[in-house]
């Protein structure tokens, strides 16, 4: 049913059509939407969870860590200093192979400090062993979380996931949204039924350490299973679209690239001004198409070699920094992707700190571009520096 | 194939402790006196590491070992899965000194301030032992640790132990008790109160260290008992914030506690420190006047 909602709100409700049973919530700006609605519907039956109100995000993921090897579904969000707060967990939860779910409104990291949006938060966690999913607009990032916990919770997979949507742009925005119903969502999404947990029954040990010997396995088997993660998202995307009309089978999403000259690669709702800026582009007779990464990890290489392999330049757009590097973490590892292919690939970081990106900067970027002129930042002010 | 050999240990043989080791004896206890239907969380430290090197386990009961400053966190959310899911396990969490009276402060503040149902149990070997004997808020006053090295402008740790029983009785505990591995049958009996009252209940274990005290490994009771009868450890209960019932003692003389750690024999050698041991006497005797340790003896 199509309701107009706030992003932060749908996210809410799409959280609470997953059943997690344990809830544990820490305020933090622009995420904070998301834990009063789901309050909200504990404290009127809408929801039948227990909801711990932690005293900061660390305790908000361990008690999480607790509730999933206990054997229930549990969910957290958080963003920007609260995720950093939790970095230490972020790392456990994943070597646990522990099936969390956590929303991330995407927001800058101090200092300065800054409540606005790019994605140097969850981005900087690239390496955790999450799943990775950025939404481009609400009605994604309300249907990614049926979509993380299917896949999180695959026995293939067994891995925690993020849930990535920009902060304020998204979280705060009034959208309209094609909500599914509870029927709906327990038709995909089956009941949490760990194979292994914390059980009086059948005692097992949790979170053992691991001497030389036996460490690199693990980190391969975490490895292994996010690799194995792609094809595990494709047949879940897939059943999504067959179900409910919206696919997400594919890592990536493009448009407009089929013939295109210049493409551009970004990720999260700024691919819904390039999108505009494209069609602007394209009527001046400008060949330019998008590739948009939905999952950054398991990282889509070669869905992107493949996008890429028949245009003349890549630019792509980065919301963080890899400081002191060669640009962004997109740039990248797009950039390692496309290694020994004669194509260049520029990177551009923009937007940092909620710093609007407009139609005219992404026009701006694509000359830029054309000219083979990138691997910068774009749009700095340049009387401040 | 030879059968293994059958023991009805929760905690069981096999473990990598020191041979004396109080953490490794109150493991035992605390898991005899809580039985078969309890998960333990453990905090990183000596007894995470000498009881469960993958894929090797001295665990009968399920455990779950996350950071170190989170088992209190973890618990919640296992308390809160269980409540969920209803069923009955009892939640008993292992840290050490370190985790409780530092690192993990701010998660046992929380938990034990949302009501959680859950037994704390501090192992109490009063420093930071896994890592090298470095000192924590528990550490005694005086105690020369590796980072508060007694020397020629130091007596050692220049700080008494903090009062954790009583921060968390503040917390509304509603039940809150020190226990020793000397006295057995105490220990398990407090910690099967604890795990039978509803709520977060706390007991804090006096475990000697031989490694980082400086004693040898059969002398572990005979210290933790004299621990006692010097009035620097006292064994109480504090129901919902009253003490309720304290081991009574006819006390001796600090210093014939401190005379048998290698922590402590900057204060006799190469002089001995009369006022450092003095001030450590001070202590004991506001421990007895605080809990009333002292039997008095009639006169004839």
């Amino acid at each position: 049913m199509m309701e107009i909602t706030e992003g932060s709100h749908a996210v809410a409700e799409a959280v609470r059509l997953c059943r997690p049973q344990v809830v544990s919530a820490y305020p933090i700006t622009p995420q904070t939407h998301i834990v009063e609605a789901l309050a909200d519907f504990v404290a009127n039956g809408m929801l039948d969870a227990e909801y711990i109100t932690v005293e900061n995000e660390l305790s908000a993921l361990s008690a999480c860590v607790g509730a999933s090897a206990a054997g229930s579904r549990a969910y957290s969000a958080t963003t920007s200093q609260g995720l950093m707060l939790m970095a230490e967990v972020v790392f456990n939860a994943s070597g646990m192979r522990l099936p969390i779910v956590m929303s991330i409104a995407n927001r800058a990291m101090g200092a300065p400090l800054s409540i606005w949006n790019d994605m140097q938060d969850s981005i900087s966690l690239r390496d955790a062993g999450w799943l990775h999913f950025y939404a481009e607009d609400n009605q994604e990032a309300t249907d990614l979380h049926f979509l993380a916990y299917k896949v999180a919770e695959d026995p293939a997979v067994q891995l925690p996931a993020f849930v990535c949507f920009d902060g304020f742009i998204l979280s705060h925005t009034y959208e309209p949204v094609d909500m599914l119903t509870q029927a709906d969502v327990d038709k995909y999404l089956p009941k949490f039924n760990p194979s292994e947990k914390l059980d009086a029954s059948d005692p097992m040990s949790f979170g053992m350490y691991a001497t030389p010997e036996y460490y690199l396995e693990f980190r391969y088997e975490m490895d292994q299973a996010l690799k194995r993660a792609k094809g595990v998202i494709a047949k879940a995307g897939k059943e999504f679209g067959s179900l409910f009309g919206r696919d997400y089978s594919a890592l990536i999403e493009t448009y407009r690239l089929e013939d295109a000259e210049t493409a551009i690669v970004a990720m999260g709702s700024v691919c819904g001004t390039v999108k505009d800026a494209i069609d602007e582009m394209r009527a001046e007779g400008m060949k330019v198409g998008l590739l948009r990464i939905r999952v950054f990890r398991p990282f889509p290489a070669e869905e992107i070699v493949k996008g890429l392999s028949h245009v003349k330049r890549i630019a792509v757009l980065d919301k963080n920094v890899s400081l002191g590097s060669r640009g962004g973490a997109t740039a990248i590892e797009v950039r390692d992707a496309m290694y020994g292919s004669t194509i260049p690939v520029k990177g551009y970081i923009l937007g940092l700190g909620g710093r609007d990106i407009r139609k005219k900067d992404i026009k701006e970027i694509v000359t830029l571009c054309e000219r083979g002129i990138g691997d910068q930042f774009y749009g700095l002010r340049r009387e401040l520096i | 194939m030879a059968e293994p050999k059958k023991t009805c240990e929760l905690f069981d043989c096999g473990h990598r402790a020191c041979g004396g080791c109080g953490a490794a004896l109150a493991a035992r206890l605390v898991t005899q006196a809580a039985g078969t239907n309890t998960i333990v969380v453990n905090s990183t430290g000596c007894m995470e590491v000498f009881s469960t090197p993958y894929p090797e386990t001295a665990w009968k009961v399920p455990w779950i070992h996350s950071l170190f400053e989170n088992a209190a966190a973890v618990a919640s959310g296992i308390d809160a899965a269980l409540k969920k899911q209803g069923r009955n396990e009892k939640i008993v969490i292992m840290a050490g000194d370190g985790a409780t009276f530092d690192i993990g402060m701010i998660c046992i503040s929380g938990a034990f301030e949302r009501g959680h149902d859950f037994t704390y149990i501090c192992y109490d070997n009063e420093a930071y032992m896994n890592t090298g004997i470095q000192r924590s808020g528990a550490t005694p006053y005086d105690a020369s640790t590796t980072t508060s090295p007694a020397g020629k402008c130091s007596f050692g740790n220049k700080r008494p132990k903090k009062d954790m029983p009583a921060i968390l009785a503040a917390h509304g505990a509603p039940y809150v008790a020190t226990a020793s591995v000397a006295y057995p049958a105490d220990l398990k009996q407090k910690v099967e109160k604890a795990i039978n009252t509803p709520g977060p209940c706390y007991v804090q274990v006096h475990a000697p260290c031989c490694t980082g005290w400086g004693f040898e490994g059969e002398q572990t009771i005979a210290i933790a008992k004299l621990a006692l009868e010097t009035g620097l450890w006292v064994n109480f209960e504090m129901v919902d914030g009253k003490v309720s019932k304290v081991r009574k003692v006819v006390r001796k003389p600090v210093e014939e506690y401190l005379k048998t750690q290698k922590r402590f024999r900057h204060l006799f050698k190469p002089s001995r420190q009369d006022a450092e041991i003095a001030a450590i006497q001070a202590i004991a005797d506001r421990n007895a006047e605080k809990y009333g340790i002292d039997i008095k003896l009639k006169k004839e």
